[in-house]
């Protein structure tokens, strides 16, 4: 009983802090000062079509990069909490499971060239549209989940996966460095030309660094997937 | 002060975004499974998410992309506040993560022999 009005007690609490904000007191009538240096410098410093890509990825690109290593130490530990040893099934062969349907295997089928393809396009344009690498990569991995969900013992490739997190990884933090080498600072776009705003080949670095986000968030979130299946060795 | 004058002046992200985050603490101090924890957990980030995201929501302005709508030269003044989504952009996928870790956990603790419940948990309390 004391439990519940405590409960009752901390949400409402939170109901009434919520309140004015729900009441559209406090909503700006224009963006701040910062919101509006970004607005207004994006698209010369870094000839991006996206204001929040240029700010992802380049004026907060450390932070992106802090954000990169926080998704793989969570993979990491989702890999190292689920193995076959520490959930005690061993050695045993596991109990057969229902084969999918036809349905989902025939759609499987179709579906993952296709999603691949969309993931590239979301992490490709995230310059010029909604979307990028996270985004991108989240499309990819729901390709890998199909799969795993059409054919349950099949396993994925744990060389191909590190293979391309650890390199896209690496390659990020190299265009880092190149940034702060040949242009004003770590992670600066302005290594390649800008280029046009608003056509693909523009931006600077900025496709470059989502497409290796997008594959490397892509091989994280398929780790993911395949540790939560719960038969890794 | 009418209803309608009222209900006009609801941010409505921010109010379904209170609702969420309502919906999660209560699901997470309230109840005992460990799993509608977790995802008690993602609701909760989802309101946050919708929250902040409201922040920089601007009646009748465009998203933070340059095209037609609008172009170097107006964008301060046509378009919204991108710095919340870009923050929001960062707490979603760290937010996955989270949930991910938070159901392995549960999962492992379940494997080992313990409970779906936090109440089996007493023992490590204090």
């Amino acid at each position: 009983m004391m439990r519940r009005v405590l409960v009752f007690l901390a949400v409402a609490g939170l109901a009434a802090a919520l309140l004015p904000l729900a009441l559209g007191t406090g909503v700006p009538e224009a963006p701040g000062a910062l919101a509006t240096a970004y607005l207004e410098d994006a698209p010369g410093d870094f000839g991006a079509a996206n204001v929040v890509t240029a700010i992802v990825v380049s004026y907060r690109g450390f932070d992106t990069l802090g954000e990169v290593a926080v998704l793989f130490a969570a993979t990491a530990g989702v890999g190292a909490l689920l193995t076959r040893k520490r959930l005690g099934i061993g050695d045993a062969e596991p109990a057969d499971k229902p084969a999918a349907t036809e349905i989902l295997v025939t759609a499987t089928g179709l579906l993952t060239g296709l999603l691949v393809m969309f993931g590239v396009y979301i992490f490709l344009h995230g310059h010029l549209t909604p979307g990028g690498g996270f985004q991108g990569g989240v499309v990819i991995a729901t390709a890998l989940l199909l799969g795993l969900l059409a054919r349950p013992e099949s396993k994925l490739s744990h060389g191909i996966l590190s293979a391309v997190e650890s390199l896209s990884g690496a390659a990020y933090v190299g265009m880092g460095l190149a940034g702060a080498f040949l242009a004003w600072g770590f992670l600066d776009p302005r290594v390649l030309p800008l280029g046009r705003i608003g056509s693909l080949v523009s931006a600077g670095s900025i496709p470059v660094i989502y497409s290796l986000i997008g594959l490397k968030v892509g091989a994280e979130l398929s780790g993911i997937l395949d540790a939560l299946k719960g038969d890794r060795e | 002060m009418s209803i309608l004058e009222f209900v006009s002046r609801i941010n409505p992200v921010a109010a379904s975004g209170a609702v969420l985050v309502l919906v999660g603490v209560w699901g997470v101090l309230a109840r005992p499974n460990l799993f509608k924890i977790a995802i008690a957990t993602s609701v909760l980030e989802t309101g946050v998410n919708l929250v902040i995201l409201s922040t920089g929501y601007i009646r009748g302005r465009t998203a933070p992309i340059l095209d037609s709508a609008a172009d170097a030269s107006t964008a301060a003044a046509r378009m919204t506040d991108p710095v919340p989504q870009a923050l929001v952009l960062t707490a979603i996928v760290i937010g996955l993560a989270v949930t991910a870790l938070q159901l392995s956990y549960a999962v492992r603790l379940r494997a080992a022999g313990g409970g779906s419940s936090i109440e089996s948990y007493g023992d490590e309390k204090w």
